[in-house]
């Protein structure tokens, strides 16, 4: 699905990510957890295509295409997503409207004809419904006026709507209560399929006892330092990110 | 030395027009006439018109054009509104509606006599004014809308104003009557075909009688390489409603004059204004609500966008007068600029002289957020899509506010026309 070769991408000439390798295949849950600072976000705002990272070595491959050639619209496009760690509120743009202007402009990209407004709206009712999201949320103003756990929810609604082949959680659970935090897991886990994958960039654990992963990767200074299986989110859990530190610092 | 200058100008500009044979006192005339020769064009060292230079108004070599253009009617048109037509200022019969229904009076001013003209120049002020008192002395023709009491009109009134050919000065006057309890839906749409270096001067008064609802679109969209000054003066008398939605699409060079007395209590004024302007064009509303009794209610909502090198003026005056206690009165004006060489000089101005009042004014002026861009695009939308949906919903918020389906859908069409997207 995605490979990522020695990438290295830095912001204002500072360099964040420092030669990063991550290998995803379809069906897969990837989780990277990391301590603050490590390059998780910038991990996800580099794959999704925003202008103020440069990517100064090192390759992408999703499906096939060369991701970094790719402008951000033609990534979600190839059925790249991101769901936002701070989704943004867009006053007066409702959300269904800009969702079937993004869910056309997709189909055209792929040569596919227009959703008829009835097929949208059924889709809308049935994609809502996954993230218990209400249906007047769903025709309001893009997250404005949202709790924290609406706007969590929108994305992955939206997520639903897309049916991207990639999506990437870039800190969804942050400032999420429980139950929010179970509804957007158990959406993420209803949209899993063995043709698609999702990346869960993660502080906490918490969130894994929900959407449980396959693989669980540790960034650090950059670099993904330490990967194994979902048991190792649980020792982080437990023991803190020092113990992996003074390894790396180690080396 | 340099009066004497400006004085040639306004004396050139005027020289080869004739002056008005409409049916309004003699006096009102004779008086333009005095304000044209004691003044010259305004210069941006007046207040009133200190960011809009009419120096290529006054460069026009006008003649008051008799050309009849062979016009087709747009599409756009709804049959079943009342049609009436002027072409530079004249009335085209040909092209208007000659039975109306019950209740109302609709006639060109050239065919009134001086009773029915009686009203004509009794709100607007000359003294000073040049564009004022050129529309007074020069004006051709007009419409006279006349509603009785408590009529209610069913039908929109499309009025259709069409400038054209080279150096035309078209000077229009309206009058429009709401009687006590009358109910009217006006279009008083302005557009050109095959115009250029040619001015629109139009004044409409306005008396909204008591009790009475009048709604007025105004749309404006003659093409650029023309110019125009219009006014629109309104007279309320008390619990009477009044709703007016300035749309301002094209023009090199446009002036609007709204100016609201609210004579009565009770009254509710709505002013709400979009403006999408382009390369060089510069669009100026200039607005005036005068509350001068106790107990009424306006509402101003004004919204442009601004591409290229366009410059937007706004500048809005509320007064609330010594007496006129309970007055809500809310004034807002926003802007994009959609280009580091786009302009706008915003002033909304609050004068009040009563103590017990609720009034607000604001302006904002900002660029489209670049992370909502960015958010839009990561869903899919393509840069120009995702800013055409913002610009939509920025100015939809006033575009909402014209309650007419088929006026909503000729501002989206031509909107789709100038800028290429919908709303």
């Amino acid at each position: 699905m995605i490979s990522i070769k020695n990438l290295h991408a830095s912001i204002d000439g500072k360099e964040i990510l420092k030669g990063l390798n991550l290998e995803v295949k379809a069906g897969e849950i990837h989780a990277i957890m990391g301590p603050n600072g490590a390059g998780k976000s910038t991990l996800a705002s580099v794959l999704a295509g925003r202008e103020e990272y440069e990517v100064t070595e090192g390759s992408v491959d999703f499906d096939g295409q060369d991701l970094l050639e790719l402008s951000t619209e033609d990534r979600a496009r190839e059925g790249l997503f991101l769901a936002f760690q701070y989704p943004v509120e867009i006053p007066g743009v409702s959300n269904v409207n800009f969702l079937r202007t993004a869910l056309n402009e997709i189909r055209e990209y792929r040569g596919q004809e227009q959703i008829s407004a009835k097929d949208f709206m059924a889709l809308v009712r049935e994609k809502s419904a996954i993230v218990e999201l209400d249906a007047k949320l769903a025709s309001r103003s893009v997250n404005e006026g949202f709790s924290g756990g609406e706007k969590k929810r929108n994305e992955i609604f939206q997520m639903a709507m897309l049916a991207p082949k990639l999506a990437i959680l870039d800190e969804t659970d942050s400032g999420l209560d429980i139950d929010a935090l179970r509804i957007v897991a158990n959406g993420v886990n209803t949209l899993k399929s063995p043709n698609n994958a999702t990346i869960v960039i993660t502080h906490y654990q918490r969130l894994l006892d929900y959407i449980v992963p396959d693989f669980v990767h540790v960034l650090y200074n950059g670099k993904i330092v330490k990967s194994g299986p979902k048991e190792l989110a649980l020792e982080l859990e437990e023991k803190g990110y020092d113990w992996i530190k003074a390894e790396v610092d180690a080396q | 030395m340099n009066d004497t200058i400006q004085q040639n100008k306004l004396a050139l500009f005027t020289e080869h027009l004739t002056l008005s044979n409409l049916a309004f006192s003699s006096d009102l005339k004779e008086e333009a006439l005095t304000v044209l020769a004691t003044n010259d064009f305004p210069t941006t060292r007046q207040e009133d018109w200190k960011y809009t230079r009419v120096g290529r108004i006054a460069s026009i070599k006008a003649i008051q054009n008799q050309q009849n253009s062979s016009i087709s009617l747009p599409e756009m048109i709804d049959d079943s509104m009342l049609l009436f037509v002027f072409e530079n200022g004249r009335f085209r019969a040909d092209l208007s509606l000659s039975t109306l229904p019950a209740g109302i009076k609709i006639k060109a001013l050239s065919s009134c006599n001086s009773d029915e003209l009686s009203l004509v120049g009794s709100l607007v002020k000359q003294e000073n004014q040049v564009f004022t008192a050129l529309n007074t002395a020069f004006a051709t023709d007009g419409i006279l809308i006349h509603i009785e009491r408590n009529q209610k009109i069913s039908s929109s009134i499309h009025v259709l104003n069409i400038l054209s050919g080279e150096n035309t000065a078209s000077f229009t006057r309206n009058l429009i009557v709401c009687e006590d309890f009358g109910q009217a839906h006006i279009v008083q749409e302005y557009r050109s075909q095959e115009a250029n270096s040619s001015v629109t001067n139009v004044i409409t008064e306005i008396f909204v009688g008591a009790n009475a609802n009048l709604t007025v679109d105004k749309i404006q969209h003659e093409e650029q390489g023309n110019f125009a000054v219009l006014t629109e003066q309104v007279d309320q008398k008390k619990d009477s409603t009044f709703t007016i939605n300035t749309i301002t699409l094209d023009g090199t060079l446009v002036r609007n004059n709204l100016n609201i007395e609210v004579n009565g209590s009770n009254c509710e004024s709505n002013l709400n204004g979009a403006y999408l302007l382009k390369d060089n064009q510069h669009i100026d509303n200039h607005t005036i609500v005068d509350h001068k009794v106790a107990h009424c209610l306006s509402n101003e909502l004004y919204k442009g966008v601004i591409y290229d090198k366009a410059t937007a003026v706004f500048n809005g005056k509320v007064f609330v007068r010594k007496d006129a206690q309970k007055i809500n009165a809310f004034q807002s004006n926003g802007n994009v600029l959609m280009s580091d060489d786009a302009s706008v000089n915003s002033k909304p101005e609050l004068e009040i002289y009563a103590d017990d009042v609720k009034c607000s004014h604001g302006s904002t002026t900002g660029q489209l957020d670049d992370e909502a861009i960015f958010y839009l695009r990561a869903r899919g939308l393509s840069e120009k899509a995702a800013r055409n949906l913002m610009v939509s919903a920025f100015i939809g918020d006033v575009l909402e506010k014209i309650e007419n389906p088929s006026v909503l859908k000729m501002v989206q069409s031509i909107i789709q026309k100038k800028h290429g997207w919908e709303f």
